[in-house]
C-alpha cells in the first residue's frame, strides 16, 4: 500500500500525517497541491493546516488547486481519502463529504484534548476501536462547526455515516459530529488530530487504532 | 468595464457566532438599542463583459462557484458601468 499526503500552501500537518503513518510502517511520501496525479497511492490523507492562507473560507481555495481533480478521481476510483482539520473542511468545500464547517459557537481558536465517542466502529477508519469506546484526541480549530441542513444530517443518521461524535461538544457542532465518511464509505473528514496522538512521549496513544483501522481496512481489500 | 459589488450573508436559518458576539459587545457599550448584527462578506469585482446581462450571469456563476458556500450563505450584488482604467 502506497499513501500520499497532500502539502497545500499553508499545510502544517503535513509532516505530523507523514510521521505517524511512517510510525505504522506506510509507504508514504508527500505530495504537493500543484500535481495532478495520484494513480500510483492507493490512500491519500489531506492534513491541517491554513491551505492559502483559508482566506474567503477554509478549504475555499484548495479545492480548486490542480491536486483536488485528482483527489476527486481517487475518491470516485473507491480508494481511502482522508481529510483531517483543514483536510476535512477541504473535502466538503469540493463536495466529496457533505455539509460545512462553520466558525465555532462561541468563535475563537481551542486547542485542547476533548473525548470523543465511536458511534460507528464498522468502517474503514474506525474497525480497530470498539463500538461506543471514548477516546481522547486533540483539536486545534477555530473553524469545526459541523453544519449541514435537516435532510443531510438525517441521511447521514440513518447510513451511518457519522463515526465519530464529541463526547462534551466544544464548538457547536450539529448533532455532535466530530468525523463523518460518505455513504460509500471510502471518504472520511474528521476535525480533531489523531496524527497528533500516536506516541506515547506525547501522552496521548489514543489516536494508533485510527491509522491500525485504516491499514487493515487497505490490507482486507488488497 | 462593469464593477460588481456583491454581499454575501448567512442564509437566516445559520447561526451567526460572530455577529452575536459583536452584538453583544455593542450591548456592554451602551447601544441598548441595537437588535440584531449580521457580520457578512463584500467583494468589488471588475469584469468585461458585452453588456449588463453577461455580466450579471458571469458574476451569478463565480459567486457561486467560489465565493459562497451555498449550505450556509447567500448574496445579492449591484452591478455598474465603470470607466476603464488608464494603463501605467
Amino acid at each position: 500500500m502506497k499513501a500520499a499526503v497532500i502539502s497545500f500552501p499553508g499545510s502544517n500537518c503535513d509532516f505530523d500525517m507523514l510521521y505517524a503513518l511512517k510510525d505504522f510502517g506506510i509507504d508514504v511520501q508527500i505530495v504537493f497541491a500543484k500535481e495532478n496525479n495520484l494513480d500510483e497511492f492507493d490512500a491519500i490523507f489531506l492534513p491541517g493546516g491554513f491551505s492559502y492562507g483559508d482566506y474567503l473560507r477554509t478549504g475555499a481555495i484548495a479545492r480548486f488547486s490542480p491536486i483536488m481533480s485528482a483527489v476527486t478521481k481517487a475518491a470516485n476510483e473507491g480508494k481511502l481519502i482522508v481529510g483531517v482539520c483543514n483536510g476535512f473542511q477541504i473535502l466538503t468545500e469540493a463536495g466529496l463529504l457533505p455539509g460545512q464547517l462553520l466558525v465555532n459557537k462561541n468563535p475563537g481558536f481551542i486547542c485542547e484534548e476533548v473525548p470523543l465517542k465511536v458511534v460507528n466502529n464498522n468502517t474503514n477508519f474506525s474497525n480497530a476501536y470498539s463500538l461506543n469506546e471514548t477516546i481522547m484526541i486533540p483539536i486545534a480549530h477555530g473553524e469545526g462547526n459541523y453544519f449541514a441542513d435537516d435532510e443531510v444530517l438525517t441521511e447521514l443518521e440513518n447510513n451511518h455515516q457519522v463515526v465519530f461524535r464529541y463526547g462534551n461538544n466544544p464548538n457547536g457542532s450539529l448533532n455532535d459530529i466530530a468525523g463523518i465518511m460518505n455513504e460509500k464509505g471510502n471518504v472520511f473528514g474528521m476535525m480533531p488530530h489523531p496524527e497528533r496522538a500516536v506516541e506515547k512521549v506525547t501522552g496521548n496513544i489514543d489516536g494508533q487504532n485510527f491509522f491500525k483501522s485504516i491499514l487493515s481496512g487497505i490490507l482486507n481489500q488488497a | 468595464m462593469y464593477l460588481a459589488k456583491i454581499y454575501v450573508t448567512y442564509k437566516p436559518s445559520i447561526l451567526d457566532p460572530q455577529g452575536e458576539v459583536i452584538k453583544s459587545a455593542l450591548k456592554r457599550m451602551d447601544y441598548a438599542d441595537i437588535q440584531q448584527v449580521a457580520q457578512g462578506k463584500y467583494f468589488e469585482v471588475k469584469l468585461n463583459a458585452k453588456d449588463v446581462d453577461t455580466a450579471s450571469s458571469e458574476v451569478k456563476s463565480f459567486t457561486e462557484a467560489l465565493l459562497i458556500n451555498q449550505n450556509t450563505e447567500t448574496y445579492r450584488f449591484d452591478l455598474s458601468l465603470v470607466e476603464d482604467e488608464v494603463e501605467a
